[in-house]
C-alpha cells in the first residue's frame, strides 16, 4: 500500500511522459488524476491507520541503493503519524490540483506535460516524506526542486517565467548547499545519514564541538543551523524568500500545489523530522524562531501593498511559513505541522479560488482592475471568503486552531527566551497584518465597482498567457466548470472544519496517541495551557482590527489607502519594493556573480583556455597546415632541392657527431 | 707504371673537367659534346684498369649510340635554356650554398678514409690469364649473375614498352582493299527514298 | 651453387610474372588493341598464381643466386601483400580505363612488370639486386603514372615522377657506391660482416643517401615532395597502385637493408628513421588539413602512415618488425578500399575527385558512406577498427624499445590527423547532397565491401594476421 501512495504518481509521470502526447491530453488527464486520487484515498487509509488509529510506524527497506565504505544508503519508505500527515496533505491537495487543473489548464496545448510535471513534483514530494535517511530526503528535496522549476517555467515562451524558474533554482541552491553540508556534517559526527541512528546517537554527542573555518563550534548547532539553512531556501525563509512571489509565474493550480500547500512546507517538515537534532541546540532553536518571525512580519508587510492577486497570496504564503517555523522554534513541532496542515487546505483554497478569480477574468491578475465580481462569481467569492476567514483565523475555522496556537505557544516560551518572545510579538502583529491584507484581497476583487471597462481587461502587461482564445461571445466574467469547483468545496471544509476535527489529535489530548514520538516532545505542549486567558484573546482581537480597517479603507471610505501611500512615500514604496531585497541581492550577488561569471568566461574560459587550448591549437594546426600546403609549390626544383637540403642536413647532422 | 698513373691522372681530370661543362655550358649542344668527351676519358679509364671490353662498349653504345642520339634530340627541339635556367639562377645562391657544404663534408670523409678494411674479399672476379674480357664476362654473366643479368633485361624491356606506350600513336590510315572495292554493287551501296511531294525533307 | 631449378623454385613467383609478362606482350602483339581485356584477365590470373604459390610454396629459407635473392618468411609476406595490391590495382582499373579510354593492353603488362620489380626488390639481398628491383618497379611506376598521356596533369605527374625517382635513384647509386668502398662487399651480409667493429663516417654518409633513396620510394619527409603531385595527375587506379604495393616493396626493402645490413649501427640508421618517420608523421598530419582533393588528401595521408610504420621501425626489434608488418597490412587494405571508393567517385560517366563531391553520400549510396566512413576511422586509428590496432602495435613496440617521445609524438599527431578523416565522415553524412554517383561496377563496390569487412572484423579475429606477421620477423631474429 506504502508502495502505491509513492509510486502510482511516478507511473502518472511515465505515461504522461513518455506516451502523453500519443495518448492526447483528455487520456493523461484522466489517468495521472486518477491515479493521484486512488493515492489520496490510500493516504487517508495510512492516516487513519497509523494516525488516528494504532497502527505501527515502519520503513521497509525496497532496496539498497548506495553503499560505500562505513556509508549506507538505503532506498526505503519510513511511514510514521509525521508521515502521515504529510502523505494526506500532499495527495489530497495534489489531486485536488490535477482535478482543477483540467477545467484551469484546458486551453493549454501541452497538458501532457503539465500533467506529468504535476504528477513527478506529488511523486518527488512523496519520497522526500517517506525518506527514511537524509539522503533519500535529499533525493526528494531536489527531485521537489526540479519540478516546481519545470512548473514555474511551464510557459517558457514567457522570458519572465524563465527569469522566475531560474531564480527559484538558483536561490534554493544557496539552501541546498547548506543543507547538503548539514548532511555531511551528520554523517561525519554519527556515521549513518539514517533517521533511526541518528536519532540515537545525538544525545551522546551533545556539547561536542567540531571545527569549523577555525572556530570551535557546538557540533549539533552548527548542523541544524545548515540543516536550517536548506529549509530556508525551500520554505523561502527572509533572506532567501525572494523566489517563491516571481514564482507565481507558474500555472496557479501549481502555485496552489507547489508554492503554497507542500513543496514550501518541505523545509518545515524536515525540521520537525529531526526535531530531536534541534532541541539539542538552543541557539539553532533560538536562530529558527527569528528567522520565522522576521518572514511572518516582513511578509505580511509587504503584503498590504502588492496589487497582484497572487503575490498578495504568495507573500501571505511566506508569512504562514514563517509563523510555522516559530512554532518549531519554540518546541511546537506538532503545532508547527498542525498549522501546515490546516494552512494547507486554506492556503490551496485561496490559490484555487484566485485562480478562479483570474480564469473568470481572462488571465487578469492585477486586483486594481477587478471589483464587485461577488455578482459574476458568487461560488468563488464564498470559497475565498472561507479560505480568508479560515487564514485570519476566525474561531473555529481551521486557522483559528492552528496559528493561535503557535502565537500562544510563542507567549509560553518567551518565559526562558527572548527570541521566543520577539516571535511572539512579531506573529501578534503579524496576525492583525493578515486579516487586513486579506480582506483587502477580498473587498477589492468582490466588492466595489469594476475599475475597469470590459473591453480594456485582459492584454495588459500582466496577461497570463497568450491563449486568450476563448470561445465566449462577450467579456464579462464567468463562473468557473464544475471541474474547478469542486476541488474549491472541498478544500473549503477542510478550511472550515479541519482545525475544529483535528486539534484533539495534533496538538490537544490526544497528542502523545497521535504522534507516539515521532516529534520530539517537551514541556511546551503543556506550558501553552497555562498562560494567561488575555493572550488567547489577543489575535483574534488583532483579527478584527484588521477586518475593520479594511473595511473602512476600502469599502467604507474608499481612496483612504491611496490617501495614506501619498502621505508616506517613503515607507509605501519601501513595502511596494519588497523591502528592497531584489534590488540588494542584484547589488550584492547578481551582478558580481554576472561580473565574475564574465570574467571566467571571456577571459578565463574565452581568452585563456579557448585561445590556448582547443582554438588556439585549432588555429595553429590550420597556419601549420597552410604552411605546410604552401610547402608544395609544384615546381621540379624545389622538390629536387628539398631532398637534396635533407640529404644535406642528415649528413651534417652525422658529421657534427650524430655518430657514437 | 708511371705512364700508367699519368694517363689515369690525364684521363680524370679531363673527366671531371668536361663533366662540370656538361651542366655549365650555355649551349645544349656543347653540353652533349662534353658529355661525349668525358665518355671518351670514361674508356680511357676503363682501359687503363684491363677492362677493354667495357672501355669499347662505352664507346660504342654511349659515344656512338646514346650520345649521338642525344645530339640530334638537341639539336632537333629548340629548347630555349635561357629560360629554363632563370628559374635556377634564382636559386643558385642557397644551391651553392648547399652544395659547398656538402663537398666539403664528403671531402672531410674522404680524408678518413679507409677503403674495405680487411675481412672482407673484394667482389670482383679473378682475371684469369688467357681469357679475353668477353669470355670472361660472358662466363660470369650467365652463370654467377643470371639472376641480374635476366633483371638488367626485364628494366630494359619495361624501359621499352614504356616508351611505346607513351609515344606510339596509331594513325587511321585509310588502306586500299582491292577485294571491297571490286565487291561493291549498286545495291550496297545507294539507296532510294521516296519523298512526299512537296512536304520538305 | 644451387642448382639453377633450386634457385628457381625459390624465385617461382617471379619467374610466373616474368615469363607471363613476356608472354602478355606477345598476346597483346599478335591480338592487337582488342586484347586488352583478355590481357588483363590473364594478368589477374597469374598475379593470383603467384600469390598461390607464395602460399603454398616452399616455407624454407633460402639464399639463391649467388646471395643476390633471399627467400625467407619475411618476404613471402611481404611479397604476399604487393601481390594483392597489384591484383586489387588491376580489379579496380578495368572498368576506369575503359571508360576513360586509355583501355591498352599495356597497362597490365607494366603492372606485372612493376610488381616483378617489387618481388625482386623485396627479396633482394644484395645492393645490386636491391638497384635492379628498384629500377624495374620504378620505370614501370614512372609509365604508368602518365598512362593517360592525353591528360595534361597525367603527363606532369609523370615527369616528375621520372625526374626526382631519377635524381633519388643517383642518390641511392651514390650510397651504394659509398658503402661498397667502405665494406668492400654488395651483399648485405657481407656489409654487416664488415662493420662488425662500428660505424664508420664513410659508411653512414652511404647510409644516408641509400635511405634517401628508399624513403623517396615510400614517400616519406623530406622526400616525399613528387607524392602529392603524382598522386593527384595520375589515373585513379594508378593511384591506388601506387599507395599501395610500391609501399609495401619499398618498406620491406628498407626493413631488410638496415636489419640485415646494418644490424650493427642501429644506433645511426635510427635516428634517421626517427627523424623520418616524425617529420612525416607531421606533415602528414598537418598538410591533409588544407587539401580539398581527396586524391591529394589521400597521398597526404600515405605520407603520414608512412611515417607511422616507421614508428615500428625505428624500435629496431622483433615486436617493431612485427609491428611494420601488421601496420603495412592493415594499411594496404584500409587504403585499397578507399581507393575503390574514390573509384567509384563518377558523376554521369564524369570521374569527380574533390571532397565536397561525397557530400551527403550517405544519403545517395548509403553502403558506400558507410564502407567509406568505417574506412576513413580506420585510418584515423579509432577503435575497434584494425587502423587502431596497427598503430597500437607499432606504438608498442617503440615503447618496448624505450622510445616513448616517438610514440607519444605519434599518438598526438594520430589525433591531428583524425580531424581530415572525421571532416570527411561529417561531409559525407551530414552536408547537403552533391548528385548522386554513378552506380559503381560489382567488382569496385566488392573491393570496398571486402575490405570493409576486413578492417571491421580484425579484432574479432586478428591471429592470422598477427601470427604471419610473427613469423616474418623472425626472419631477422
Amino acid at each position: 500500500m506504502y508502495q502505491s501512495i509513492v509510486f502510482l504518481p511516478l507511473l502518472g509521470f511515465l505515461i504522461a511522459g513518455f506516451s502523453g502526447n500519443r495518448l492526447g491530453a483528455r487520456a493523461t488527464e484522466i489517468i495521472t488524476t486518477g491515479l493521484l486520487f486512488v493515492s489520496g484515498v490510500l493516504s487517508w487509509a495510512v492516516f487513519a491507520d497509523i494516525g488516528l488509529g494504532h497502527g505501527q510506524a515502519s520503513a521497509p527497506i525496497l532496496s539498497n541503493w548506495i553503499t560505500s565504505g562505513g556509508l549506507r544508503v538505503d532506498w526505503a519508505l519510513r511511514i510514521d503519524s509525521l508521515t502521515a500527515v504529510m502523505l494526506v496533505v500532499v495527495t489530497s491537495v495534489s489531486s485536488l490540483v490535477h482535478l482543477y487543473s483540467i477545467g484551469y489548464m484546458h486551453e493549454d496545448p501541452s497538458r501532457p506535460r503539465f500533467f506529468g510535471y504535476l504528477s513527478l513534483f506529488t511523486f518527488a514530494m512523496l519520497m522526500l516524506v517517506t525518506a527514511d535517511n537524509l539522503v533519500q530526503m535529499f533525493f526528494g528535496w531536489e527531485g521537489v526542486g526540479l519540478a516546481s522549476y519545470l512548473l514555474i517555467g511551464f510557459w517558457y515562451e514567457k522570458p519572465s517565467a524563465c527569469a522566475a524558474a531560474i531564480k527559484a533554482f538558483v536561490v534554493n541552491r544557496v539552501g541546498d548547499f547548506g543543507f547538503a553540508l548539514g548532511i555531511f556534517l551528520v554523517f561525519v559526527l554519527t556515521g549513518s545519514v539514517s533517521f533511526d541512528a541518528i536519532f540515537a546517537a545525538a544525545p551522546g554527542l551533545a556539547h561536542k564541538s567540531v571545527s569549523v573555518f577555525g572556530f570551535e563550534w557546538d557540533a549539533w548547532t552548527i548542523t541544524c543551523l545548515l540543516l536550517f539553512m536548506g529549509a530556508m531556501g525551500k520554505s523561502a525563509q527572509f533572506l532567501l524568500h525572494t523566489w517563491l512571489p516571481d514564482a507565481m509565474e507558474g500555472p496557479t493550480p501549481v502555485s496552489a500545489l507547489i508554492h503554497a500547500a507542500t513543496m514550501v512546507t518541505a523545509g518545515v517538515f524536515m525540521v520537525a523530522r529531526l526535531s530531536p537534532l534541534f532541541e539539542l541546540s538552543p541557539v539553532a532553536q533560538g536562530f529558527v524562531v527569528v528567522i520565522g518571525a522576521t518572514t511572518a512580519i516582513f511578509a505580511a508587510t509587504v503584503g498590504l501593498v502588492q496589487n497582484d492577486i497572487k503575490r498578495v497570496i504568495a507573500y501571505s504564503t511566506c508569512s504562514q511559513l514563517g509563523y510555522m517555523f516559530v512554532a518549531l522554534g519554540v518546541g511546537g513541532y506538532a503545532i508547527g505541522i498542525f498549522h501546515l496542515f490546516t494552512h494547507a487546505f486554506f492556503k490551496a483554497l485561496l490559490f484555487l479560488g484566485a485562480g478562479s478569480v483570474i480564469h473568470a477574468m481572462h488571465h487578469e491578475q492585477d486586483m486594481r482592475n477587478m471589483g464587485g465580481l461577488r455578482k459574476d462569481i458568487p461560488f468563488t467569492f464564498w470559497m475565498m471568503t472561507i479560505g480568508t476567514l479560515a487564514l485570519t483565523g476566525f474561531p473555529f475555522t481551521a486557522g483559528y486552531y492552528s496559528k493561535d496556537a503557535i502565537i500562544e505557544s510563542a507567549y509560553a516560551a518567551g518565559a526562558h527566551s527572548s527570541a521566543a518572545t520577539y516571535g511572539f510579538l512579531m506573529t501578534l502583529l503579524a496576525a492583525g497584518l493578515t486579516s487586513f491584507y486579506s480582506w483587502r484581497l477580498v473587498f477589492m476583487t468582490f466588492f466595489g465597482s469594476r475599475h475597469v471597462t470590459a473591453d480594456e481587461h485582459g492584454h495588459a502587461a500582466n496577461d497570463d498567457h497568450a491563449h486568450d482564445d476563448h470561445g465566449h461571445g462577450g467579456h464579462t466574467p464567468h463562473e468557473s466548470p464544475l471541474v474547478m469547483l469542486i476541488p474549491l468545496a472541498t478544500l473549503a471544509l477542510g478550511a472550515l472544519f479541519a482545525g475544529l476535527a483535528f486539534s484533539g489529535d495534533f496538538i490537544g489530548h490526544r497528542f502523545d496517541e497521535f504522534w507516539k514520538g515521532t516529534v520530539a516532545e517537551n514541556h511546551i505542549m503543556h506550558a501553552m495551557h497555562e498562560i494567561p486567558g488575555y493572550v488567547g484573546y489577543l489575535p483574534t482581537v488583532l483579527m478584527i482590527v484588521g477586518f475593520l480597517v479594511a473595511l473602512w479603507f476600502y469599502i467604507l471610505a474608499p481612496g483612504t489607502a491611496d490617501r495614506l501611500a501619498r502621505a508616506n512615500p517613503v515607507l509605501y514604496r519601501f513595502l511596494l519594493n519588497k523591502w528592497y531585497f531584489d534590488e540588494l541581492y542584484d547589488v550584492l550577488f547578481v551582478r558580481p556573480a554576472f561580473w565574475l561569471g564574465r570574467l571566467f568566461w571571456k577571459g578565463g574560459d574565452g581568452r585563456v583556455i579557448d585561445g590556448l587550448g582547443p582554438d588556439g591549437v585549432s588555429a595553429r594546426v590550420i597556419d601549420i597546415a597552410r604552411g605546410a600546403a604552401r610547402l608544395q609549390t609544384g615546381y621540379l626544383y624545389h622538390y629536387a632541392f628539398a631532398m637534396l637540403i635533407g640529404v644535406a642536413a642528415f649528413i651534417t647532422w652525422y658529421l657534427l657527431g650524430g655518430v657514437r | 707504371m708511371t705512364a700508367a698513373v699519368a694517363f689515369f691522372y690525364l684521363f680524370s681530370m679531363i673527366m671531371l673537367a668536361s663533366a662540370f661543362m656538361v651542366i655549365a655550358a650555355r649551349n645544349p649542344v656543347h653540353s652533349v659534346l662534353f658529355l661525349i668527351l668525358a665518355f671518351v676519358n670514361a674508356a680511357g679509364l676503363f682501359m687503363l684498369a684491363g677492362a677493354e671490353f667495357l672501355g669499347m662498349i662505352l664507346i660504342v653504345v654511349y659515344v656512338g649510340a646514346v650520345a649521338v642520339l642525344f645530339l640530334f634530340v638537341v639539336m632537333m627541339l629548340d629548347v630555349d635554356f635561357a629560360e629554363m635556367k632563370r628559374g635556377f639562377l634564382q636559386v643558385l645562391p642557397i644551391g651553392a650554398i648547399i652544395g659547398g657544404i656538402v663537398a666539403i663534408e664528403l671531402i672531410l670523409v674522404v680524408g678518413s678514409w679507409t677503403v674495405a678494411p680487411a675481412g672482407s674479399a673484394p667482389v670482383g672476379s679473378p682475371i684469369t690469364p688467357g681469357v679475353t674480357n668477353t669470355v670472361a664476362l660472358g662466363r660470369v654473366l650467365y652463370t654467377q649473375y643470371i639472376y641480374l643479368f635476366q633483371a638488367a633485361g626485364l628494366v630494359l624491356l619495361t624501359a621499352m614498352v614504356g616508351a611505346i606506350v607513351l609515344t606510339l600513336r596509331h594513325k587511321v590510315v585509310k588502306r586500299q582493299v582491292i577485294a571491297e572495292q571490286n565487291a561493291r554493287t549498286q545495291a550496297s551501296v545507294v539507296e532510294i527514298k521516296k519523298v512526299p511531294f512537296r512536304a520538305g525533307v | 651453387m644451387y642448382p639453377l631449378s633450386f634457385s628457381i623454385a625459390h624465385a617461382l613467383p617471379e619467374t610466373i610474372l616474368a615469363v607471363g609478362a613476356l608472354l602478355l606482350i606477345l598476346v597483346g602483339a599478335i591480338r592487337g588493341e582488342k586484347s586488352a581485356p583478355l590481357v588483363a584477365e590473364l594478368a589477374i590470373g597469374l598475379l593470383t598464381l603467384a600469390l598461390v604459390v607464395i602460399f603454398i610454396g616452399a616455407k624454407t629459407t633460402a639464399t639463391v643466386f649467388d646471395g643476390a635473392f633471399i627467400d625467407d618468411q619475411f618476404a613471402r609476406y611481404m611479397k604476399a601483400l604487393v601481390l594483392i595490391g597489384s591484383i586489387v590495382t588491376l580489379i579496380l582499373s578495368r572498368d576506369f580505363l575503359r571508360r576513360e579510354n586509355i583501355d591498352q593492353f599495356e597497362f597490365p603488362v607494366l603492372v606485372m612488370l612493376s610488381t616483378l620489380g617489387m618481388l625482386m626488390l623485396t627479396s633482394a639481398n644484395s645492393l645490386i639486386s636491391l638497384y635492379l628491383g628498384l629500377e624495374l618497379m620504378s620505370l614501370a611506376l614512372y609509365v604508368v603514372a602518365s598512362f593517360h598521356r592525353d591528360n595534361l596533369k597525367a603527363s606532369e605527374a609523370g615527369l616528375k615522377y621520372f625526374v626526382l625517382g631519377a635524381l633519388s635513384s643517383g642518390m641511392l647509386l651514390y650510397g651504394a657506391s659509398l658503402i661498397y668502398g667502405y665494406a668492400g662487399s654488395v651483399s648485405f651480409p657481407g656489409i654487416a660482416a664488415a662493420l662488425k667493429s662500428g660505424p664508420a663516417i664513410g659508411v653512414v654518409f652511404g647510409l644516408v643517401f641509400l635511405l634517401a633513396g628508399l624513403a623517396f620510394k615510400m614517400s616519406t619527409v623530406p622526400f616525399h615532395m613528387w607524392t602529392p603531385d603524382v598522386y593527384e595527375g595520375a589515373p585513379t587506379p594508378v593511384t591506388a597502385f601506387f599507395a599501395s604495393a610500391p609501399k609495401m616493396a619499398a618498406v620491406a626493402i628498407t626493413l631488410r637493408t638496415v636489419m640485415v645490413a646494418f644490424p650493427n649501427i642501429t644506433h645511426e640508421w635510427r635516428q634517421i628513421v626517427m627523424f623520418i618517420s616524425v617529420a612525416s608523421m607531421a606533415l602528414g598530419s598537418f598538410a591533409a588539413i588544407g587539401q580539398t582533393n581527396i586524391k591529394r588528401l589521400m597521398a597526404y595521408s600515405s605520407i603520414g602512415h608512412m611515417g607511422f610504420a616507421l614508428v615500428g621501425l625505428a624500435a629496431a626489434n622483433a615486436a617493431g618488425v612485427e609491428g611494420v608488418a601488421i601496420y603495412l597490412a592493415i594499411y594496404l587494405v584500409t587504403t585499397l578500399g578507399v581507393f575503390a571508393a574514390i573509384v567509384a567517385m563518377r558523376v554521369q560517366g564524369r570521374s569527380v575527385e574533390n571532397i565536397s563531391d561525397l557530400a551527403g553520400l550517405s544519403r545517395t549510396d548509403g553502403w558506400m558512406a558507410f564502407f567509406m566512413a568505417m574506412l576513413m576511422f580506420s585510418l584515423a586509428g579509432i577503435p575497434p577498427m584494425a587502423g587502431f590496432f596497427a598503430k597500437y602495435y607499432a606504438f608498442l613496440a617503440a615503447v618496448q624499445a624505450g622510445l616513448t617521445p616517438l610514440a607519444v609524438i605519434g599518438v598526438l599527431l594520430s589525433t591531428v590527423a583524425a580531424f581530415y578523416y572525421l571532416r570527411i565522415v561529417k561531409v559525407m553524412y551530414f552536408d547537403e547532397a552533391a548528385p548522386a554517383f554513378d552506380r559503381a561496377p560489382f567488382a569496385v563496390r566488392a573491393v570496398c565491401a571486402v575490405a570493409t569487412a576486413l578492417v571491421f572484423c580484425f579484432w574479432v579475429y586478428p591471429a592470422p594476421i598477427v601470427e604471419a606477421a610473427t613469423n616474418a620477423a623472425r626472419a631477422f631474429f
